[in-house]
């Protein structure tokens, strides 16, 4: 059994135990069983997936960082959001928002940001419709 | 002496003033109760960001990055962090006070919040940046912030950056405190700090990095650092919060005793006319008997 725990600034958004967990790495995704040599790494965007049994928890994820050890894998990440919760009319908006704001004249830094944001949006809604 | 209408007229305009008044007490008390839960939820995180961070550092030892670099100050920024808007008593006032005491020739200031930022534009000093936040900071508006701070250290051009801030104390009184964000620290203080506060949970030794050890760090003495930003942001705010709703409290406590001594006012002014008025009916009566 490995104990996933996924906290963002917001608060704690997952936290279960699950016997194989997927994770987007800036390196390429990787899978991560019990028993995992320790490992510290950094997470690009996408999607976390915990299995437990037959069923499937989908974690989207925007950048962060993982720590695994032989028990746990503990993230820290950016933006995360259970996909259960997804609302898409949520994301479109956010989608709007941030589409909106790179429209204006932004520092580099701020447009790094935005583009973050727009990535989380944006692939929260290919997942949601990519469900039907 | 002032006519009942007169009387009247000031006494509806002062209930209207206290009715928003009081408006603006509640609004400010759930803002920032919000201010104050939205740090309580950021504690995990800061917490499991810790955490890895220490492990990191412990496996890492002979590990240096230009964020933790202690230099000889020669030159320092300011982050001054007040309010959008007034009406919150003396707390910008207070801040401001304490940002006046810095050395122009040696401090780059960043403000955040329009105040800061017009009191800095009008006393001309070094303004490097101007950054806005709202009501609830969220990570990302710190992160510009931290990004920002990180920058002018990286580069060499401050060799300490500073967080000029309203520390909540408690719903009556906030203080203008200073916070050093950079640099951070050496990690190796913090693991024996971690070790001492944790024995039981010896850390996995050998981990692997992935993709580097110093890009891992990196991002994670980012994250550290705009928390640390976001922190002092979510405090910030629920001082201003608290700050304007004992303002609105008195306000609207001075408008109600102004109320009750309009009313005493009003109330002499109509017994004054009435009873000149029986003066008036007795004496035509008494002229005419």
């Amino acid at each position: 059994m490995l104990k996933l725990e996924i906290v963002t600034p917001t608060g704690q958004v997952y936290a279960q135990d699950v016997d194989m967990v997927t994770l987007p790495g800036t390196e390429g995704e990787m899978g991560i069983l019990p028993q995992h040599a320790p490992l510290i790494t950094t997470i690009g965007s996408g999607e976390i997936v915990a299995r437990r049994g037959l069923s499937e928890d989908r974690i989207l994820v925007t950048g962060g960082c993982a720590e695994v050890t032989a028990e746990r894998v503990a993230i820290i990440a950016v933006f995360a959001t259970d996909e259960s919760a997804i609302d898409e009319n949520n994301a479109e908006e956010a989608r709007k928002r941030a589409e909106a704001r790179l429209q204006e004249k932004l520092s580099p830094e701020e447009t790094a940001l935005v583009q973050a944001a727009l990535t989380h949006s944006l692939n929260q809604i290919k997942i949601k419709r990519r469900g039907r | 002496m002032a006519s009942t209408r007169d009387i009247r007229r000031r006494i509806k305009s002062v209930k209207g003033t206290a009715q928003i008044t009081k408006a603006m007490q509640m609004v400010a008390s759930s803002k920032m109760r919000k201010a104050q839960q939205a740090a309580i939820n950021g504690r995990p995180f800061a917490a499991l960001s810790r955490e890895i961070t220490v492990h990191a550092a412990a496996d890492a030892t002979d590990f240096s990055h230009p964020l933790l670099e202690e230099r000889e100050v020669r030159k320092r920024a300011l982050i001054v962090v007040s309010t959008d808007k007034g009406l919150c008593g003396a707390l910008n006032s207070n801040l401001l006070r304490e940002a006046v005491k810095y050395d122009t020739a040696h401090t780059r200031f960043i403000a955040v919040g329009k105040k800061a930022a017009q009191f800095l534009a009008r006393t001309r000093r070094d303004l490097a940046a101007e950054f806005t936040y709202r009501d609830t900071p969220t990570f990302s508006e710190c992160q510009a912030i931290a990004n920002c701070a990180k920058e002018m250290f990286v580069s060499g051009e401050v060799d300490q950056v500073d967080v000029l801030y309203t520390r909540f104390i408690n719903t009556l009184s906030q203080r203008p405190d200073i916070h050093t964000v950079l640099p951070l620290g050496d990690p190796a203080d913090k693991v024996a700090e971690h070790a001492k506060a944790h024995p039981e949970a010896a850390p996995a030794r050998d981990y692997i990095f992935e993709p580097s050890v110093g890009g891992v760090l990196e991002q994670l003495l980012t994250y550290e650092l705009s928390f640390q930003v976001a922190q002092l942001l979510f405090e910030a705010k629920a001082s201003e919060h608290s700050a304007r709703m004992v303002a609105m409290k008195n306000a609207t406590e001075n408008a109600q005793q102004l109320i009750k001594a309009l009313t005493l006012e009003y109330n002499k002014v109509r017994q004054a006319s009435i009873t000149k008025e029986l003066l008036e009916i007795a004496t035509a009566q008494m002229a005419l008997g």
